[in-house]
């Protein structure tokens, strides 16, 4: 059966800037980077983790319409297209304190949770990126915890 | 690229941006020139262009965020309801009540009987049961169900710390 995530999916604005974002800035190592003329192919993942990969698509023809892909631009400038990812890293503080001297736009934290301490960013076009410092934990958390910890 | 797409998208993410800062600072007063400087335009058009992003004006955002907080804090923690009142940045207790009530469809205190809200990642409780700014009673109701059903208590156990 199926056991394992091996690609995602979000849409970009611009493969450069992204490029630029996501290597430069968060670190990340390039796949795949492959021009078939109509459309760019380029893939990125977290440095050391290749088997994890995402998709930087660029909403536009022949995939989509002009003007679907303009509701697409919209949506995500707005926030509210789906893109979400969350990452790991094993000092939140530290990967926040180091991505704000480049620069990076911090949308909220670090914020100490019962499941750990993380933080959120936006990438250049408006996707959510979560990074967390997960805590090991000994058993599933409960409402409790969060009351307690709020 | 239109040069006017492009504006909108330019636009987007400055109003975008301007929103993260409230859900960041929601318990502090509305500073709408702070925000219009996060957002690069004046004040006046701040408010226009916000209203015309995401079809609510920024004071009324920062109520359903703060309503949202207080649903949270009423739910998972039996801190007072005056205290949460000011806790999530409101001056008054009879506007709180008023606006919470408005915006839920309960009051505080009611809402607080309904137990504790399911353990998830707190920027998804932030943003899945915020008030409604359309749907107010239905689409509230069913989410705070979603959130009930899903968080029956479990026995306590302690942290491995």
């Amino acid at each position: 059966m199926i056991n394992s995530v091996l690609q995602s999916q979000i849409f970009v604005l611009d493969q450069d800037q992204a490029l630029d974002f996501y290597v430069n800035k968060l670190g990340f190592e390039v796949a795949e980077d492959i021009d078939f003329g109509f459309m760019r192919w380029l893939t990125v993942h977290p440095a050391g983790q290749p088997d994890r990969k995402v998709l930087l698509e660029r909403p536009g023809p022949p995939a989509l319409d002009e003007q679907t892909a303009a509701q697409v631009r919209d949506l995500l400038t707005k926030g509210a297209m789906g893109g979400w990812l969350l990452f790991t890293t094993d000092d939140a503080q530290a990967t926040h304190d180091e991505l704000v001297a480049r620069g990076v736009e911090i949308a909220d934290g670090p914020n100490r949770q019962p499941y750990g301490i993380d933080f959120g960013v936006r990438d250049p076009f408006g996707n959510r990126i979560r990074i967390g410092q997960l805590a090991e934990l000994s058993r599933p958390l409960t409402a409790e915890d969060f009351a307690a910890q709020s | 690229m239109s040069t006017r797409q492009d504006a909108i998208e330019d636009q987007n993410r400055r109003m975008l941006r301007a929103r993260d800062a409230m859900d960041r600072t929601y318990a502090e007063p509305l500073d709408i020139p702070a925000l219009a400087r996060i957002a690069h335009v004046s004040e006046s058009h701040f408010i226009r262009a916000f209203a015309a992003t995401f079809h609510e004006t920024p004071h009324r955002y920062l109520q359903r965020r703060r309503v949202e907080r207080a649903m949270y804090l009423l739910r998972n923690t039996d801190r007072p309801v005056t205290e949460i009142c000011f806790q999530v940045g409101f001056s008054s207790l009879g506007t709180f009540s008023r606006t919470f009530t408005a915006i839920v469809g309960e009051t505080p205190t009611a809402h607080r009987r309904r137990g504790p809200i399911a353990p998830v990642p707190g920027c998804f409780v932030m943003a899945w049961t915020r008030p409604s700014a359309t749907d107010r009673t239905a689409g509230s109701d069913r989410a705070i169900e979603q959130f009930r059903i899903s968080s029956r208590p479990e026995p306590r156990r302690r942290f491995k710390s």
